[in-house]
């Protein structure tokens, strides 16, 4: 186990990896409680595919990834809060045709300049070779500073989730947390998809939230379970992808997957005999 | 000057004309039922008088130092809340949010106020449990002490008995009563029950669309448009 540890951390692609993938896995838990609740958890896999189209365009412009990324994401992020506030359209139906429109315009951006090889592959699926030392940092910089408001306005965040039209009369700006909400969603969705992958990274969001929900009672408990949860859960899946040689986004998809069951299962027990 | 004064409230909901043009005071002290039948702008005047819908002509007003978002409110239950994980003492206090302002943590008066209330409504001892877990009068009773953690003064309650069952109706409706007349908060507060408006409420307004009636409910038996509701079977 130790040799493990030791072996892991030789390597630098895997420490970096590793310091980037904790934060993001934390942010993508803390938000996903409240997103998962609101009924937003598409939200994050619309803007994952958004966020392939726009990594495809900076590539073929030779552009940094994360700095035309970010905007564009950030930009879409907006666009499907207003469409899923809005009840003449319907939100699930907006976001997949955003989702499935993004991908197009990033597989044949990618296709007529690079060409599809294994950029894409990594994209798609993620790749834990795929963080530079700058990219580290950039990463860390906005993880950190989606932690610092997310305590901030924890207490509100929660307001909104649970009940919005209350919030609202009690004068909270519930259209400036629900953007917030989407804001944050959107960085940790950039930065964490090039590990995940475009079609792996929700899963960060949806399934630590989830999992807490199985076993906790309060929002504090589920919240702070989701964090620990989703954090074990990357390291063991990156652990586990150098061990068995299994790409790394799956894997830590895989270990979330487990987690998931068991909390189901100790969840049906604590029903069962209380 | 009154507690809230509306002038002249006309509301679209979607296009169409919900609320038009409704005129009324609410004094301090008032227990004020809303009835009206389905789709007749009830719950779009609540609504409206807490500024959660723009209106499309007319003022409200708040006198005697009441502050808007100091009014209570408790909004008919959506779906979202039926599974949610949070702790009977979570929601309660979230209450208390709206009086912090920018402050984004609670302070010990807070926790104390939220504390007071929980015993207030019953709830006490079931701080720590899940709100997903209880029952529809319990829920019903923390979302009560969450919106007296919200106000002194005034409480907006849309349709609080929904889904209950009698027993919880009723002790629910006195809890109502009790914070009525032992703490002076004015309550107003809409109704599909209308037998229990007439008994309890001290004044009726009736909507349909427009204001049919607002004054004491013994005028209010007397009126047409209690006829007109009740089909004339009214008494």
């Amino acid at each position: 186990m130790i040799a493990l540890i030791q072996e892991l951390l030789s390597y630098d692609f895997i420490v970096r990896a590793l310091i980037v993938g904790t934060l993001v896995s934390l942010c993508a838990a803390l938000l996903g409680v409240s997103l998962v609740l609101k009924r937003y958890s598409m939200i994050g896999d619309g803007l994952s595919h958004v966020g392939f189209g726009a990594l495809s365009i900076a590539m073929a412009l030779n552009l940094s990834p994360l700095q035309v990324s970010i905007p564009i994401v950030v930009l879409a992020a907006f666009l499907l809060l207003r469409i899923s506030s809005n009840s003449k359209i319907k939100g699930d139906a907006a976001i997949a045709l955003i989702a499935s429109g993004s991908l197009a315009v990033g597989v044949i951006v990618t296709s007529l300049t690079t060409g599809m090889n294994t950029d894409v592959n990594s994209y798609m699926f993620g790749s834990i070779l795929a963080m530079s030392q700058g990219d580290v940092y950039l990463s860390v910089g906005l993880s950190i500073i989606v932690l610092i408001l997310f305590i901030f306005f924890y207490n509100k965040l929660f307001a909104i989730t649970f009940d919005e039209n209350f919030a609202l009369a009690t004068g909270i700006k519930a259209k400036m947390y629900n953007m917030l909400l989407a804001f944050l969603t959107a960085i940790t969705i950039v930065v964490g998809m090039r590990i995940m992958g475009a079609l792996l990274i929700s899963s960060l969001v949806i399934f630590p939230a989830l999992t807490a929900m199985r076993l906790f009672q309060s929002f504090r408990g589920v919240v702070i379970c989701s964090a620990v949860v989703s954090v074990l859960c990357f390291v063991a899946g990156i652990a586990g992808s150098f061990v068995f040689s299994t790409p790394a986004g799956a894997s830590v998809v895989a270990a979330n997957i487990l987690m998931f069951a068991l909390f189901s299962f100790a969840g049906f027990v604590r029903r069962r005999t209380v | 000057m009154a507690l809230m004064s509306c002038r002249n409230l006309t509301i679209f909901y979607e296009n169409t004309c919900a609320v038009k043009d409704v005129s009324f005071d609410i004094e301090a002290g008032d227990y004020i039922c809303i009835v009206g039948e389905n789709g007749s702008g009830k719950s779009t005047l609540v609504k409206g008088l807490l500024g959660l819908i723009p209106l499309r002509a007319g003022v409200v007003r708040c006198g005697e130092g009441l502050s808007p978002t100091a009014i209570g409110y408790l909004p008919q239950q959506t779906v979202v809340q039926k599974d949610f994980p949070a702790s009977v003492y979570e929601i309660a206090l979230s209450g208390c949010l709206g009086r912090r302002g920018l402050r984004p943590f609670y302070g010990a008066e807070d926790r104390k106020k939220t504390l007071e209330n929980l015993k207030r409504m019953g709830i006490y001892d079931l701080r720590g449990k899940s709100y997903r877990d209880l029952s529809g009068g319990q829920q019903q009773r923390v979302l009560l002490a969450r919106a007296l953690c919200a106000t002194d003064r005034m409480l907006l309650l849309d349709e609080p008995v929904t889904g209950l069952d009698p027993i919880a109706t009723t002790e629910l409706y006195d809890l109502i009563g009790r914070i009525n007349r032992e703490q002076g908060v004015t309550v107003v507060m809409v109704s599909h029950d209308f037998r229990y408006a007439i008994e309890h409420g001290g004044k009726i307004l009736h909507m349909d669309r427009e204001l049919l009636f607002y004054g004491p409910t013994k005028a209010y038996l007397k009126s047409d448009a209690c006829r007109r509701l009740t089909g004339g079977m009214g008494k």
